[in-house]
């Protein structure tokens, strides 16, 4: 195959600048020692890194975003590794319908999903309850588990549960043994991706969370809308590098290109 | 009553019917070959002997059961599937011990019986490999060794050599038998590849749209096949047409369009029929000693063989001729063609029997 | 190995359920959870957006078209709908032109260069959208780092004006869709033959020719899927237009994050939005239909 001249490779160098420009200029901006956003900054300072420990706003934010998005993903794999092994294989009638309706959250936009969520939990009666936002949660990162789980459910061969039913295993044998360890590596993937996506969500979360469970997003969100400090910068910095550190352990476990390619909303 | 007994088994999907009545015997120890083209129902069949497709009607009786009631999982037979279905997340012997964890064998019969299996195939240096690191033939090694190690009463194998090439599957077909023949243990394979299933077998099925076309021996299919499709299934066959007008005092008496010849006595009521004629069979034979004459419009060197395609007034005919390191006839020659009566095969009209 | 008896097997006999019904059971905790927490709150909304609204007694029960009247009768609201869709189609437009040529060369990178750059392109997706935009808003600024440094060159006088600006919205947006128009075009052309262009060159073409008569063509599929997914998500984004378009530069979207949690007129922010809803995806059916159309033509 051809390699790219030189006309191509200044066109990645500008393109890989544009994608790295706004998180390098968040990066460098918490390191500035003044009160106001400075890049370059005029020196190195941790005063910003440190001001985080003052705000337990943004404290309690990172927490209850982790609470949240360890157990919405958690939950949302629970209830998606059987419902692709039901789509996965097989044609049934309404299979078409059904997923279509597990993967409508993406067609959806999320500000329409982010009111209607508000509406009904407010006419339930548990807006602003953590529970409440878990839930919605759910169903928003359930259609990324179910595509990864889905893709590893089609690759399964067939064949290698009826070997083991032919050697006398039992359906949950079978189940435990055989078809849950194949289809691993899209549950993980699918785990990770909703745990990321449950994380970063902002749209939806604007809308229904409330002074007690505001998520990390919505936090520096309002606190952008409100000043313009380099704590924000600070914050971004620190979940940056816990971004990295999971895609790390990621691509160490299970290769990150496999997991995001199949990402496009769609 | 034979081993496997099939009777009268029957798939229906819908309107389409995978498997029309079918019946035949499998005596024990013996290796049995299904045959037949691609959606001809044998893999229809052995699914059901598995258990993994519903019988629509018909019985399948095992040593003189009968397994409709029976499910899969409590079948305890031996299957190598097409595409092996190994299981990638475990080690080659982590595979073959499956069977028998599922038996509640305890931990030192399953190592002994796990590496008397692989033993078998000759894989016991791979005992810890992964499948995914292993070539085509040593995973169907491993396949074997699997469906093997439950010693079961009755080994299926589903298109076991088609992912191999060309050269691994012969020598494969070679390893199959011998341990087949070791274990021995009754055997059905479903296979499209007509040598092989000759090759292999003690017996072959040959299957067409569903329906039986002949049960036999695979000298006596390949030498009297009793239908056209045997006999263009089975090896390359000349067929022709013609009428057979009588019985003649040493046989049959036939026309092939105006010309006239002599066949086997065959057990057919004059009308048309259909001959079929081995290339392999054809002589050439110098002028004037010929049954008929014909040029030579093709011709193709095959290293052991020669193939030429002649015209003759009964039509194409193809003829093999064995390399005997002289040149072969070429293509313009004018040949004379010539064979011995009992090498016609007479068979009824394709679709009217 | 010897023909031994075979060991007996656990029996286990269970009714079997017919396959489809077991189907349907390993999806119902699913179903449930979607039937209660996504239908019913869409249906809720939909309800939401005919009831009428009272500063001082709130939602009421009756239904009307009032809400849609309104919006649909104001000139403000056209404004913020042309702006929402321009803004999408800008995006659309400037993605595709990025996304192509970055997927061939992609295609043609080394591995090693090859995976560095796909990390770059999808790196990103995983970093909070709020984070990105703040990125940008520090770019954008009067005082910031692009007009610093077109300043410093003496490019410009006067800084000029990006952040709370329809330009802005874009750029940023750009920023954050381009991953999506990547992986598009990048699927559709793996799935291309690779050695067409190879064909192409030895049959004489130039590379501007190959990319012109032969990528491109190949790339066509993943560029109006990517467009369809990169225009629904740019005009119902929010993040980045209400970051760095603020309170003035007001699109769809944030539109209706006023209506809910401002102005509190939820009846009418339900209406915006399912205006929204509704032309978003009257796009995406009819933009579906046209590519149908072309590819099946392309196809058959």
């Amino acid at each position: 195959m051809r390699r790219n001249g030189i006309f191509a490779k200044a066109f990645c160098a500008l393109f890989a600048l544009f994608m790295l420009a706004p998180i390098l200029v968040v990066i460098g901006v918490s390191f500035t020692p003044t009160g106001y956003l400075e890049f370059p900054p005029s020196g190195l300072s941790l005063r910003w890194f440190r001001a985080i420990l003052d705000n337990p706003d943004f404290i309690a934010a990172a927490w209850i975003s982790l609470k949240l998005a360890l157990i919405a993903a958690t939950l949302a794999t629970v209830l998606a590794v059987p419902a692709a092994l039901a789509i996965g294989r097989g044609s049934f009638r309404g299979r078409e319908a059904l997923q279509a309706l597990f993967m409508s959250p993406l067609m959806v936009p999320t500000v329409v999903l982010g009111i209607a969520f508000l509406r009904f939990l407010t006419l339930v009666g548990i807006s602003g309850t953590f529970t409440g936002m878990m839930l919605c949660h759910v169903v928003i990162v359930t259609p990324f588990i179910l595509r990864l789980v889905l893709a590893s459910v089609v690759g399964l061969d067939a064949a290698t549960e009826r070997a083991a039913v032919a050697m006398g295993a039992s359906d949950w044998t079978v189940f435990r043994r055989i078809t849950l360890p194949t289809i691993l590596p899209g549950i993980v993937g699918g785990w990770v991706l909703a745990f990321i996506t449950s994380f970063d969500e902002l749209t939806v979360t604007v809308f229904i969370a409330s002074p007690s469970t505001t998520t990390l997003p919505v936090r520096m969100f309002s606190h952008i809308a409100q000043t313009t400090d380099p704590l924000v910068a600070s914050v971004s910095t620190v979940a940056i590098l816990f971004t990295v550190a999971l895609m790390l352990t990621v691509d160490r476990l299970y290769g990150l290109d496999k997991l995001l390619i199949g990402e496009g909303k769609t | 009553m034979a081993f496997l007994d099939l009777v009268n088994l029957t798939k229906t999907y819908g309107t389409f019917t995978a498997v029309d009545s079918l019946s035949f015997s499998v005596e024990r120890g013996s290796f049995v070959s299904l045959l037949g083209p691609s959606g001809c129902g044998k893999t229809t069949t052995l699914q059901m002997i598995a258990g993994f497709e519903e019988v629509s009607s018909g019985r399948i009786l095992l040593n003189g059961r009968d397994l409709a009631a029976v499910p899969a999982r409590q079948r305890g037979l031996g299957i190598v599937f097409q595409t092996y279905a190994l299981f990638m997340h475990m080690t080659v012997a982590e595979n073959v011990a499956f069977g028998l964890e599922m038996r509640k064998v305890d931990r030192a019969e399953r190592k002994r019986r796990v590496a008397e299996a692989l033993d078998l195939v000759h894989l016991s240096h791979l005992a810890d490999r992964y499948p995914r690191a292993m070539s085509g033939g040593q995973r169907q090694r491993v396949a074997l060794a699997r469906a093997l190690v439950i010693q079961p009463e009755l080994l299926l194998l589903d298109e076991p050599l088609s992912n191999l090439d060309a050269k691994l599957r012969e020598e494969m077909q070679l390893e199959l038998r011998r341990i087949q023949r070791e274990a021995g243990v009754t055997t059905l394979l479903v296979t499209h590849d007509q040598s092989e299933a000759m090759a292999l077998s003690d017996q072959v099925i040959v299957m067409e749209r569903g329906r039986l076309q002949q049960a036999a021996a695979p000298f006596d299919a390949y030498e009297a096949p009793q239908t056209s499709f045997v006999s263009g299934f089975l090896g390359k066959s000349n067929s022709l047409r013609g009428r057979l007008s009588g019985k003649g005092p040493e046989g049959s008496a036939l026309d092939l369009g105006g010309l006239r010849l002599q066949g086997p006595a065959a057990d057919l009521p004059p009308g048309e029929v259909e001959l079929a004629l081995r290339p392999e069979r054809i002589e050439l034979v110098a002028e004037g000693e010929g049954l008929v004459s014909g040029t030579v419009s093709e011709q193709v060197f095959l290293g052991d063989q020669w193939l030429l395609k002649v015209e003759t007034p009964l039509g194409p005919l193809l003829i093999l001729r064995r390399n005997t390191g002289r040149p072969e006839a070429a293509p313009g020659e004018t040949v004379h063609l010539s064979w011995q009566r009992d090498h016609l095969r007479i068979l009824p009209v394709e679709g009217a029997a | 190995m010897t023909m031994a008896s075979t060991e007996t097997l656990r029996e286990t006999a269970r009714p079997a359920l017919p396959p489809a019904a077991r189907k349907w059971l390993l999806s119902a905790p699913m179903l449930l959870l979607f039937a209660l927490m996504l239908l019913v709150p869409l249906l809720m909304t939909l309800v939401l957006s005919f009831n009428s609204f009272d500063f001082y007694k709130g939602i009421g029960g009756d239904l009307s078209l009032a809400n849609y009247a309104e919006v649909l009768g104001d000139g403000y609201f056209y404004e913020i709908f042309g702006r929402t869709f321009g803004i999408a189609l800008a995006t659309t437009l400037i993605c595709a032109a990025i996304g192509v040529p970055l997927a061939w060369f992609l295609n043609r990178m080394t591995p090693f260069w090859r995976s560095v750059m796909v990390l770059v392109v999808l790196g990103p997706l995983l970093i909070s959208v709020v984070v990105r935009t703040l990125g940008w808003a520090i770019i954008l600024g009067n005082k910031g780092v692009l007009n610093g440094a077109l300043m410093d060159l003496g490019l410009i006088e006067r800084p000029i004006r990006l952040m709370y600006t329809s330009g802005g919205i874009v750029l940023a947006l750009v920023h954050v869709m381009l991953p999506y128009m990547v992986l598009a075009v990048w699927a559709a052309l793996q799935r291309a033959d690779a050695s067409a262009e190879a064909a192409a060159e030895s049959l004489g073409a130039r590379p501007w020719t190959v990319f012109r008569r032969v990528i491109l063509p190949q790339a066509m599929p993943g560029v109006l899927s990517g467009s369809l997914i990169v225009f629904a998500l740019s005009a119902s984004a929010f993040a980045t237009p209400a970051i760095i378009g603020g309170r003035r530069v007001k699109v769809a979207a944030t539109a209706v994050h006023d209506e809910f949690m401002n102005t509190l007129n939820w009846p009418l922010g339900a209406a915006i939005a399912m205006i929204l809803l509704v032309a978003i995806m009257a796009v995406m059916l009819t933009w579906t239909r046209l590519v149908e159309a072309r590819v099946g033509k392309e196809y058959a």
